[in-house]
């Protein structure tokens, strides 16, 4: 089965000495063989929010105050349970502003990822 | 299971291997270094109810294998250690040993895992025996779990692994890393073990099967595993892509009542496009370093055509039938060769499939092969010839035990009219 670990930080300050732990860990799980893929997101403000009223779309600039949560990176793994999941989601690198929300991503019905 | 033994699972999970890689470093027995991992795992169902998940569960682990191993020598069983010393008394053994462990404890690295992995599907042990030691100590597997995966009594399932470790043991298997000429020659069986633990997945039937199913999962991880720990290697990225590619299209082989549905037939957009976009990588990589010439390679360049093609009709079949060619010449077999007439009948017609067909139809290993008849009702349906095809297909019906098979041949002859009509 496949979780979505989502990197979530509060302000967009990262901790100095954080990149290399992080790649440390990266390797980690790509030794393992459990990661299928990562990416880090550029600061919301080089992006926009688009939010929908009744089939209208509503573009609006995202200005980050310092102490918005916000989506930061995801890393993508295939391992055999949640538990698993979240014992990988322990052993990463995080600094105090930052959160990881482990997510189960949604197989097809009748695939052969169940239970 | 409650909460508390799902974590320690997933720790297991998680460490067991490095666990037993660096354990073995300094046992130089997969045997009991497995053994004594596996106390290790009896000690943390003991203790972390009680106390918690530690900060550090791997240094934990080594830490009560650590103490075990010292256990076992002062019950007078005997560690052979490093360098084969054995020391005079048991005070200056233990004293060594606690030594070794230590070292192991503060860093397991990679070369220890290859061994591992290497030793596991050792040549000196039958196929059966390094699949089953693999996904046991390369994957964490319990035996229940291999048991279940394999369709086999745990028992069975127990005394296999028990075999494989005495064989080793008594073998004298060196725990070294082949070089050179020896590691392609070595890393074959290794391949070939992590390509059968793909396929025992990838042919599961049904939907009750998934246990089976994830197999799969497990060898896309040793593929993964392996690409890691040996990056420079081409064939290693060429059966990555290879499952990587074939892994891409399971949920389009299933219908909704857990029916076969062939390639042609398959709804692409259930393609998994990630899995084929890393499968596509590793091909890649895999020609970079020189290897695009190996079987795994050639047969990820060919699902690599399918996997390219939008729809079925887009399918670039010459190319495929110069890579059968290929094939044919680096691993000639009769099933290539089976599934070679398939790639010319589409590319060229089925006159031509045909004539490629009949000239391997007298190989004595396709004799009793349902796909032979299968395929030949096929072609003959496309040249109009239905009363041959439908011959073909009551004698492919003949060959087959497999449910799925059945009923896809049965529609298939329902839909192959009595008459000589072209359809």
């Amino acid at each position: 089965m496949r979780f979505m670990m989502l990197l979530i930080r509060k302000g967009h300050e990262t901790e100095a000495g954080t990149a290399a732990r992080k790649m440390e860990y990266n390797k980690s799980l790509q030794k393992a063989g459990v990661l299928l893929g990562l990416d880090e997101l550029s600061p919301p403000s080089k992006g926009a929010r688009v939010s929908y009223a009744d089939g209208t779309a509503n573009v609006t600039e995202r200005l980050v105050d310092g102490t918005t949560e916000t989506i930061a990176g995801y890393w993508i793994i295939q391992v055999r349970s949640r538990e698993e999941a979240v014992e990988w989601a322990r052993r990463a690198p995080m600094a105090n502003n930052e959160i990881i929300d482990v997510r189960q991503m949604e197989e097809y019905p009748n695939t052969a990822a169940k239970g | 299971m409650s909460e508390i033994h799902k974590t320690i699972e997933a720790v297991w999970k998680i460490e067991s291997t490095r666990l037993i890689a660096g354990i073995a470093r300094v046992t130089r027995d997969i045997g009991i270094a497995e053994e004594l991992a596996q106390d290790a795992l009896v000690a943390a169902l003991e203790q972390w109810p009680e106390d918690g998940v530690p900060e550090k569960p791997a240094a934990w682990l080594m830490t009560a294998a650590k103490r075990r191993a010292i256990d076992s020598l002062r019950r007078g069983r005997m560690l052979e250690l490093k360098h084969g010393e054995i020391a005079r008394d048991l005070e200056s053994q233990r004293q060594r040993l606690g030594e070794a462990m230590d070292q192991a404890l503060d860093q397991v690295i990679d070369d220890d895992v290859l061994r591992l992995i290497f030793t596991a599907c050792h040549p000196v042990l039958a196929m059966e025996g390094r699949v089953a030691l693999t996904l046991r100590v390369a994957c964490g597997l319990t035996t229940a779990e291999i048991a279940r995966s394999f369709l086999v009594p745990e028992k069975t399932l127990g005394q296999r692994i028990f075999r494989a470790k005495k064989t080793l043991a008594e073998a004298h298997v060196p725990s070294e890393t082949p070089r050179g000429d020896e590691l392609r020659k070595r890393l074959e069986s290794v391949l070939s073990v992590v390509y059968l633990i793909f396929n025992e997945g990838y042919t599961a039937t049904s939907g009750e099967e998934w246990m089976r199913a994830s197999l799969c999962d497990d060898a896309l991880r040793l593929g993964r595993m392996l690409a890691e720990l040996l990056p420079e290697e081409s064939e290693v990225h060429g059966l990555l892509a290879l499952m990587e590619l074939q892994g891409s299209r399971t949920a389009a082989r299933r219908g909704p009542s857990g029916e076969a549905v062939l390639l042609p037939e398959q709804d692409r957009g259930l393609w998994d496009h990630a899995q084929i976009e890393r499968g596509m990588a590793a091909l890649q990589r895999a020609q970079q370093l020189g290897g695009g010439a190996h079987s795994y390679a050639l047969q990820a360049a060919i699902a690599a055509c399918h996997a390219r093609a939008n729809t079925a009709a887009e399918t670039d079949w010459e190319r495929i039938v110069l890579l059968y060619d290929a094939l044919l010449q680096t691993r000639p077999s009769p099933i290539v060769a089976l599934n070679r007439a398939v790639a010319v009948g589409m590319a060229q017609g089925a006159a031509a499939g045909l004539r490629a067909l009949d000239a391997i139809a007298a190989e004595p290993a396709l004799a009793n092969y349902h796909l032979l008849p299968s395929v030949r009702a096929d072609l003959l349906r496309k040249l109009g010839r239905n009363g041959e095809a439908r011959e073909e297909l009551e004698r492919a019906l003949a060959m087959t035990e497999n449910r799925r098979e059945q009923d896809l041949l049965t529609a298939r002859l329902n839909q192959t009219p009595l008459d000589e009509r072209k359809t």
